[in-house]
């Protein structure tokens, strides 16, 4: 089942949640809404699920108007970010509960649900914890019986709100791959709402960046992390350094270093800023005339295969309050090899650089 | 269910904002028979109060709460409430420290007996305390040959007072000292101060809101109180009469205006306690939401 | 920090031993002379003339009368408040509405108005000279100095304990469960029955006993509006003062032993269901450990 969202907006009291939202989900999809706290991901999921209600737009379920359709009709699959399973029921009965709820009509017979919800918990594989209670399970066997539950209705899609949130890292890994796998065999179309951009890029088919209630750019992992389109998804995803200089036709002007930017060839002496990742600086000792930023080494850090140094320029030509601290990753082996040594003075160039304009203040 | 999708960036019709829904089914059926429920049996009669005090004129109005007897009523209702309340105030928080700090046989059932002035009818302790106190009373026998009468005077009052109010501050200070942190007693005491100096600086100041709402619904409770205090006060006018004493005579003499004047009075003391009490509470709940950190 | 340090800092938490027992001396004194030297005087009391003349009291017929029509009052006043009381729970702890802080106010009003004023504002409305005097008389229904009167007096007193028992513990509870059981299909009664009720039920069993108690209990306000009429109008703690007030001791004394059995009663439930709701609450608040051991007797597979 697909599901388009259009021109929704939101807001709570004076608070903006969502402003003007479109986006379309096609029907098996895995995908992630990822941003900061904040951001409008999980108002958004909560309309999607009918939990809230947009002041303005839309939401359509294969085409279908379910804008006013109550939560309850709607046939989606909610995962809540502190499980929520009914405290006073047992594993088994907590999954049941939507099989028991059913109007007459459409309820299974007790050995129907009882089939049914074996069926699950072996899926989840927790079939050994079903006369447990929720107060007895661990943090990552709850969100297992959670998801059980959501699936036992059979949602058309299903909507998971930070599902990992609460768990510890090793727990969370493991989840994460197991959620794919899941999605593999069921192929039911799936959302997930996360902050944290390693699981998003790890876990979905694609991802929907949003800040601010807005969307910021929707594409594949790969897609996003090669070409990111704002400044914010830039800085978002994965580490990055910020520089500011002056573009001027196809060129762009900081200490020490021009960078070709054929993208702003007819820019006239404007600001700009450049996203650098850490991997694409490189740093050289430093011999007098050399092109690049002057720097100091003022920590390296080589734990493992990378070493990462933090570079302190020696002119701050950066605005006030930009922090001028410079990170680098280079092979600890190529570390090793040049031997710098902290305190040194060395120069970085940037390989490879992202340029955007300043927005012109209008 | 159709399985066409809306064309990628169609726009359907522009639908006006939306009331918002609420999720929970039942607000209205809950919210009605709760509104019903208050208007029948709080808000109907207490207007039928007021509109009964309206039809006094101002002179009469003024005639009828400020009689000598009635004035003296207010003295001694607020003024042996406001000590019973003090009373309570310090055994109260001594009670609730030794059951939060100190562990000895017993404890719990002294915890759970901290309630029963809740659960004890007002009648059933106006006359075991009037039996305890009088003349031939376990305490009384030993107090009067000494010239200290507790029964039949204003002193029993207070007496009555204090047992109906206990409960009140023990219960408000309770979970307050319960959630207190070690941790800032054991700062004060690294830096070097004494355990008296870390009672009163550091301990008592946390508890000090809530200490001031026990007192306040002490207070609210006692200036209301009939049912134990009138076996025991001796009711003699102008001397051991309280307030809710005078209302009761008034009606039996049908003097209804007058009993409503008095009692429009009692209400709305009660209100402005009630606000108090309520803005003293909120005032609490705020200074903890700070210290749990 | 080494030992002697740490033993200093504990006794510097602690007040000094002899501190420590007069202060708890002190507060059991106090307990002791408030509060069981009263249920101790009102057994004594009781018994002064033997166990024959206690019973006779007990079975005395306006006795009698006294205790059904306590027991009658509380059955009806006490389902009315619980219904009450889940309805306005409900509506304050799972909603966000203009007003729901003076609906809360409102609610807590009984408890700060004497409970002479409370019966007084029945008799203005349905005495013979209240608004509704006359047409009362006209129908020949009674209502003030009779029963109906006295139910109404004795709701007005207890209706806040249930609201204000459920009220913070389903607001701590939250709204979770009862959205996954919507996104799952409930209709609004599944959800209360199912998921709500099975999670306040100590709540409710703590506010229902105190309700209870005030309810039988209750003096002041029933005293206005009952007309004391003997063997008609007369709860237990009426008919208490009328006896007591003919100097008829130790009937008196006896008819309170019930009410002071009853408060005992009363505490140890409460006691138990506070006991109850505090582990719930903080079974709440705990985060699940990551590997948690496994339940005392828990075997590896399940029935089926």
């Amino acid at each position: 089942m697909s599901i388009e969202i259009r021109n929704v907006n939101k807001h709570f009291g004076t608070f903006q949640a969502l402003s003007d939202v479109n986006l379309d989900i096609a029907s098996g999809e895995l995908l992630a809404l990822l941003g900061p706290s904040g951001c409008g991901k999980t108002t958004l999921l909560r309309i999607i699920a009918g939990l809230e209600t947009p002041d303005t737009g839309s939401i359509h379920f294969s085409g279908e108007d379910t804008t006013d359709v109550h939560v309850r009709e709607r046939n989606v699959g909610f995962v809540f970010q502190h499980y929520a399973l009914f405290r006073h029921m047992s594993v088994f009965e907590n999954v049941a509960f939507g099989l028991r709820v059913k109007p007459r009509g459409q309820r299974p017979s007790d050995a129907q649900i009882k089939q049914k919800v074996t069926d699950l918990l072996k899926l989840v594989q927790l079939d050994w914890l079903a006369d447990r209670y929720p107060s007895q399970l661990s943090g990552g066997q709850r969100q297992r019986i959670a998801l059980a539950r959501a699936l036992a209705v059979e949602p058309q899609v299903l909507l998971l709100d930070e599902p990992f949130g609460a768990l510890d890292a090793k727990v969370r890994k493991e989840l994460r791959r197991w959620l794919r796998r899941l999605h593999d065999e069921l192929h039911v179309t799936s959302i997930f709402v996360t902050h944290d951009q390693e699981e998003a890029l790890e876990v979905a088919d694609r991802v929907v960046l949003m800040n601010k209630g807005v969307v910021e750019q929707s594409g594949s992992p790969q897609d996003v992390w090669d070409h990111p389109a704002s400044p914010f998804v830039y800085g978002f995803l994965g580490d990055v350094n910020l520089f500011h200089g002056r573009a001027h036709e196809g060129l762009l002007h900081l200490d020490g270093v021009a960078i070709h930017t054929p993208e702003h060839a007819d820019a006239q002496n404007a600001q700009a800023f450049a996203y650098v990742r850490p991997h694409d600086l490189d740093v050289q000792r430093y011999t007098p005339g050399a092109s690049g930023i002057v720097a100091t080494l003022s920590r390296a850090i080589v734990v493992g295969p990378i070493a990462r140094l933090e570079l302190l320029p020696v002119e701050n030509n950066q605005p006030a309050g930009h922090d001028p601290l410079i990170e680098a990753q280079i092979p600890a082996q190529q570390f090793r090899e040049l031997g710098f040594k902290e305190g040194e003075t060395l120069v970085v160039s940037p390989r490879k650089a992202r340029v955007f304009l300043q927005p012109q203040a209008s | 269910m159709t399985s066409a999708v809306l064309p990628h960036g169609a726009v359907p019709p522009p639908v006006a904002r939306r009331t918002p829904v609420r999720v929970l089914p039942g607000f209205n059926l809950t919210l009605g028979f709760t509104v019903f429920y208050l208007c029948l049996i709080v808000l109907i009669p207490l207007s039928a109060l007021l509109f009964k005090t309206f039809t006094l004129t101002w002179p009469q109005f003024w005639e009828a709460v400020t009689g000598p007897r009635v004035l003296a009523s207010y003295r001694l209702t607020f003024g042996a409430s406001f000590i019973a309340a003090m009373v309570n105030v310090v055994f109260g928080l001594l009670v609730a420290w030794v059951l939060v700090r100190y562990s000895f046989p017993g404890k719990k059932i002294v915890d759970a007996l901290v309630d029963l002035p809740f659960a004890l009818p007002t009648a059933v302790a106006g006359i075991s305390l009037t039996a305890l106190l009088a003349g031939n009373g376990w305490i009384g026998q030993f107090l009067e040959p000494h010239g200290i009468q507790l029964a039949f005077n204003p002193n029993g009052i207070v007496i009555a007072l204090i047992f109906i109010g206990l409960p009140f501050v023990v219960r408000t200070v309770q979970p307050v000292l319960e959630d207190a942190e070690k941790e800032l007693e054991e700062a004060a005491t690294c830096l070097g101060a004494t355990r008296w100096q870390t009672f009163s600086r550091v301990v008592f100041p946390s508890i000090a809101p809530a200490l001031l709402t026990g007192f306040a619904m002490a207070f609210a409770r006692a200036v209301g109180e009939y049912g134990s205090v009138i076996f025991i006060a001796g009711n003699m006018p102008m001397v051991s009469e309280i307030t809710p004493l005078i209302i009761i005579s008034k009606l039996e003499q049908y003097d209804y205006a007058g009993a409503t004047a008095v009692a429009t009075v009692m209400l709305v003391i009660s209100f402005i306690l009630l606000l108090v009490i309520n803005g003293l509470q909120s005032w609490q709940r705020k200074r903890s939401a700070g210290n749990t950190q | 920090m080494n030992q002697n340090n740490i033993r200093t800092a504990q006794r510097g938490t602690t007040e000094a031993p002899w501190v420590r027992y007069a202060l708890t001396g002190i507060a059991l004194v106090f307990m002791f002379l408030f509060l069981v030297l009263p249920l101790a005087a009102v057994a004594t009391e009781a018994l002064r003339k033997g166990w024959d003349a206690y019973a006779e009291a007990l079975r005395e017929p306006d006795a009698w009368s006294a205790i059904r029509l306590t027991f009658i009052t509380a059955l009806v006043a006490v389902p009315l408040n619980l219904v009450f009381g889940v309805a306005a729970a409900w509506c304050i702890a799972k909603y966000e509405f203009k007003g729901k802080s003076f609906l809360t106010t409102l609610i807590d009003l009984p408890f700060s108005v004497s409970p002479v004023v409370a019966g007084l504002i029945y008799v203005l409305v349905f005495g013979a000279q209240g608004w509704f005097g006359p047409w009362l008389a006209e129908h020949d229904i009674k209502i003030v100095f009779a029963v109906p009167g006295i139910i109404l007096a004795t709701i007005f007193v207890t209706f806040p304990f249930i609201a204000r028992e459920l009220i913070p513990l389903m607001q701590a509870q939250g709204n979770d469960e009862e959205q996954a059981a919507q996104v799952l299909g409930a209709t609004g009664w599944q959800t209360f029955w199912y998921v709500t009720l099975p999670n306040i039920k100590w709540g409710l069993i703590y506010g229902v006993i105190l309700c209870n108690a005030r309810a039988m209990g209750e003096f002041g306000a029933v005293s206005v509006v009952s007309g004391h009429i003997r063997g008609q109008t007369n709860t237990m703690p009426l008919h208490v003062e009328i006896l007591y007030n003919e100097y008829q001791s130790v009937a008196a004394f006896a008819v309170a032993s019930l009410l002071a059995l009853l408060a005992l009663v009363t505490l140890a439930i409460k006691s138990v269901a506070e006991w109850r709701m505090e582990s719930e609450l903080k079974a709440l608040a705990e985060l699940p450990p990551e590997r948690p051991t496994p339940a005392r007797g828990a075997t590896a597979g399940i029935a089926n």
